[in-house]
Formats: structure tokens, sequence, C-alpha cells
């Protein structure tokens, strides 16, 4: 056997050891019993799946008038427990129509449009073009309020000839935040530095002020998800005679928390 | 004679009226009882009701899956290497999850470097093999694996694609990753993940233009929280 497919093997080997540890003393930690959320069933029946997804069969149903313990969520299936021990997964549209303690049907907190047009952070990736370099840009934003946000962006520039960081904050308006895709308008100022590829005969490398201005549309999709397309104009304040002038446009999803 | 008129007439106003308007309440005119205003009742008891405090236990979500992996790598020309690396994922729906992983492994010398003995391509720092991308993955074949007669493991087949960076011989390179993969749930917060995935990107670091396909097998373990 290689030394290095030895190593390989050793790698997954000493993982597997460290994870199995973990896995055998864990159940000790998280044995602790909290309270859990019990509703009454108010529908003829509830449909309890073996896992958290619609195609994992159904083999225990909960009547009418029975009560369950809401154990955990994943996404929007939940695990339920019966008085008599059993557990299973219910999805949000059946568990909704359940009732709480007090008699009312019970409140499930779903991450919708509403939560989306209250919420004051968000961060996302995306990807495109950066004057003819392929882009992948990170960004963190904060709303000031509905229209005004602040985003600083972080980008990645992997290009033929150069690879590059660009940094920026931009000052974000949207002008109509409650359409589904809702157009904005941004503008900016930040850095951007530039190393010629190591393949290349080497040239100095660089770092320029920019200034910038741009548009874009960000769609409301699903829970916590938003997607997103813009363009940007740069201005680079070179050190010589004449500043260049780079267009920029990307694609890329945010998450809004 | 005048004042005895007067008198009359005040006096028939006087008991007329108030059968007219039907006011009993001019003390002369009503029944004994009623001569008393009916009064609001005073509050005896003050009410307190201390108004309940409505917590109800949260909800464990498990939404959030991160974890460590190893396996190994074939970085092209660059021989088969050790990987390690860690992954953090969101899980939108039972169907749909996006991904953010980082690794390394560090590469060896080529055959060519081996076999002339003298010319070294890269030096041990460009050597060093790291990456990073955002993938979307579907959970394509989800299901039940089974143990046995009496346990039973979820489990999804899932397929994964996604862009990042590679830094690799002293260069960032635009990478694409594609690739495929298996993860069985011990319990509801464990699981084991195998992994196959492709690293692509296009690279001229041995002189001419190509796209070179970085193969990547791993095993890892992942937590929900």
């Amino acid at each position: 056997m290689s030394p290095r497919l030895s190593s390989c093997i050793s790698a997954v080997f000493a993982m597997v050891v460290v994870l199995a540890g973990t896995l055998a003393v864990a159940p000790a930690a998280f044995a602790d019993e909290k309270p859990l959320r019990t509703v009454e069933v108010a529908d003829p029946y509830l449909e309890m799946h073996t896992g958290p997804g619609k195609g994992y069969p159904i083999t225990n149903v909960v009547e009418r008038g029975e009560s369950v313990q809401i154990v955990r969520r994943k996404t929007d299936w939940f695990k339920v427990r019966t008085d008599r021990g059993r557990e299973g997964w219910v999805n949000i549209v059946q568990l909704e129509l359940t009732l709480d303690e007090f008699g009312e049907r019970t409140a499930i907190e779903r991450i919708g449009r509403d939560e989306f047009l209250q919420t004051r952070w968000e961060t996302g990736i995306m990807t495109g073009d950066f004057a003819g370099s392929d882009a992948l840009a990170v960004y963190g934003g904060y709303s000031i309020s509905r229209n005004l946000s602040v985003e600083v962006w972080g980008s990645q520039l992997v290009g033929n000839f150069s690879n590059g960081w660009l940094g920026t904050v931009n000052v974000v308006h949207e002008t109509f935040p409650e359409w589904r895709v809702s157009p904005y308008f941004t503008i900016g100022t930040g850095i951007v530095s530039t190393s010629p590829k190591s393949t290349l005969v080497s040239q100095e490398d660089r770092t320029d002020q920019v200034a910038l201005v741009g548009g874009g549309f960000r769609a409301y999709v699903t829970r916590r998800f938003v997607l997103r397309a813009e363009y940007k104009s740069y201005v680079v304040l070179t050190s010589r005679d004449e500043n260049e002038e780079v267009e920029e446009w990307k694609v890329g999803f945010g998450f809004f928390f | 004679m005048e004042s005895r008129l007067r008198f009359l007439f005040l006096s028939v106003t006087v008991l007329v009226m108030p059968a007219l308007t039907g006011c009993s309440s001019l003390p002369f005119f009503g029944p004994g009882e009623d001569t008393q205003v009916a009064e609001a009742p005073e509050q005896v008891i003050e009410p307190e009701v201390e108004r309940r405090e409505i917590v109800q236990p949260r909800i464990d979500t498990e939404d959030f899956e991160i974890g460590v992996y190893a396996g190994g790598m074939s970085v092209e020309d660059f021989g088969v290497n050790a990987v390690y690396g860690a992954t953090i994922a969101y899980h939108l729906n039972e169907a749909l999850f996006v991904e953010g992983a980082i690794g390394r492994t560090d590469t060896e010398e080529t055959s060519f470097e081996l076999l002339s003995g003298a010319a070294q391509i890269l030096n041990d720092d460009e050597r060093e093999f790291t990456y990073y991308n955002a993938s979307i993955g579907w959970n394509i074949f989800p299901g039940e694996a089974f143990f046995g007669r009496g346990r039973a493991f979820n489990q999804s087949f899932y397929v994964i694609a996604g862009l990042g960076s590679t830094r690799f011989g002293g260069d960032d390179q635009f990478t694409i990753n594609v690739g495929a993969g298996y993860r069985l749930l011990f319990n509801d917060v464990f699981a084991l993940r195998v992994d196959f995935r492709d690293h692509a990107f296009d690279t001229d670091l041995l002189g001419e233009s190509k796209t070179a396909h970085n193969l990547t097998g791993h095993v890892g373990f992942t937590f929900f929280f």
C-alpha cells in the first residue's frame, strides 16, 4: 500500500474513532428532558410518518381528542410523541390544525414574506463577472429603515491574468420593498487589490480606491431566502493619469435573519 | 281672589304633571320603597386576577448541519493525497439544502518532477491545495435503511453542485464542483456522510491551458442543530 493511500485511510479512520467516541458520549449530554409543547388532535386523525419527508410511510395515526408532544422540528416536519410513547413525523400543515393547551389553533413559527419585510439582517453569496474575471462575493447588510440599508461586500476576483480582492461599503435604497420582485439602487466605495498570476511575468501588485453605482432586483423565494441579481459600475481611482471604468454583474442568493 | 285662583291652578299643576310625565321620583307621590335613588352596587371584593404568562416551550429546530470530513483527493498531475475539511449546511426543506465547505490537501511531486529528479515546479507553499465553495444539494432519493430486523435509519442520496475558489500553485482558480453523496442518520442529530465530488478549474500551471479535474472522495460526520 502506498504511503499516500494509507494516509488517506488513516485520516478517515482517525475521524471515525473520534466521532464514534463523541457519538457514544452524546446521548448522555442530550438526555436532560426539556418541557415539550403538547397539542391536541382536532382533525379526525393526525398522520405520523417514519421520517421527515412526504415519501416516508405513515405507520401511525393519532385520533381526535388525543394529545401529542412536539419533540423537534426539521424544516417543515415535526417529530411528535404520543401518550403511549410512539414517535413519528408530522407535516406542518397537519400540525397547524391541532389545538394548543388553551383550545386554540396551534401557532407554529413560519418564516414568510412578513418576516422578510420586517427583518433587519441579511447575508448572502453571489457570483458573476467583474471586468472579465470571475467574481465570488459575500455580503452582509443591515436595514436602517424599510427602504434604506447598508451593505458590506467582500469579493474574490479570479481572472485569466490576475487575481484580486474587492471590498466595498454600500448604501442601498429599495424603492418598493413590498413587491415580490423589488428593484434597488446602490452607491458605494471601497478598495480593489489586484495581483498578476504567478505564471505571468511579474507585474507589481496594485491597490486602488473604487467608487460604484449600481442597481438590481431582490426576489423573495421561500422561508429565509431571497434571490438577487445586480449590476454595478465601478470607477477605479488609479494612481495613473486616467481612471478605469469596470462593469460587474452578479447573481446569487441571500439569507435573512 | 286672584291669589286663590293662582293656588288652585298651581295645585292642579302639581297634582297632574307628575302623573302625565310618569315621574314618580317626587317624594310625595312615589311609593315609599322607591324613595331612594338606586346606586351602582359597591364593589366589595377587588378581583385580583393575575394575567397568566403564556410561555410555551420552544420547539427544537434542526435545520443546520455542521460537520467535518476526511478522505482522499486526486489533484490532477499532482497525485492522490489525504484531504480534510469542514462543512456547514442549511436545510431549506426536506429536499433542498445549501452548503458551504472548506478543505485542504497537500499535493506531491508530479511524475515529471520525480523522473527528472531536479526541476521543481512548485515550492512547498504552492503545493498546498486549499478550496472553499458554496453548493446547493438535492436529497433526490430519501428513504430508510434497515439494519437487522428491529432498526431503521433515515438516509438520503443527494446530488450537489456549486461554485467556489481554489488556491493552488500560488494562484486562485474559479472552481466548479459537482458530485453526489449519501447521508445516513444514526438518530435525529448525528449523521454519517459519504461524498464524491469533482472540483474542476481552468489552469495553465503546466504550460498549456486546460481544465483540471480533481476528484475527491470523503467520509464525514455531521451534527444537526
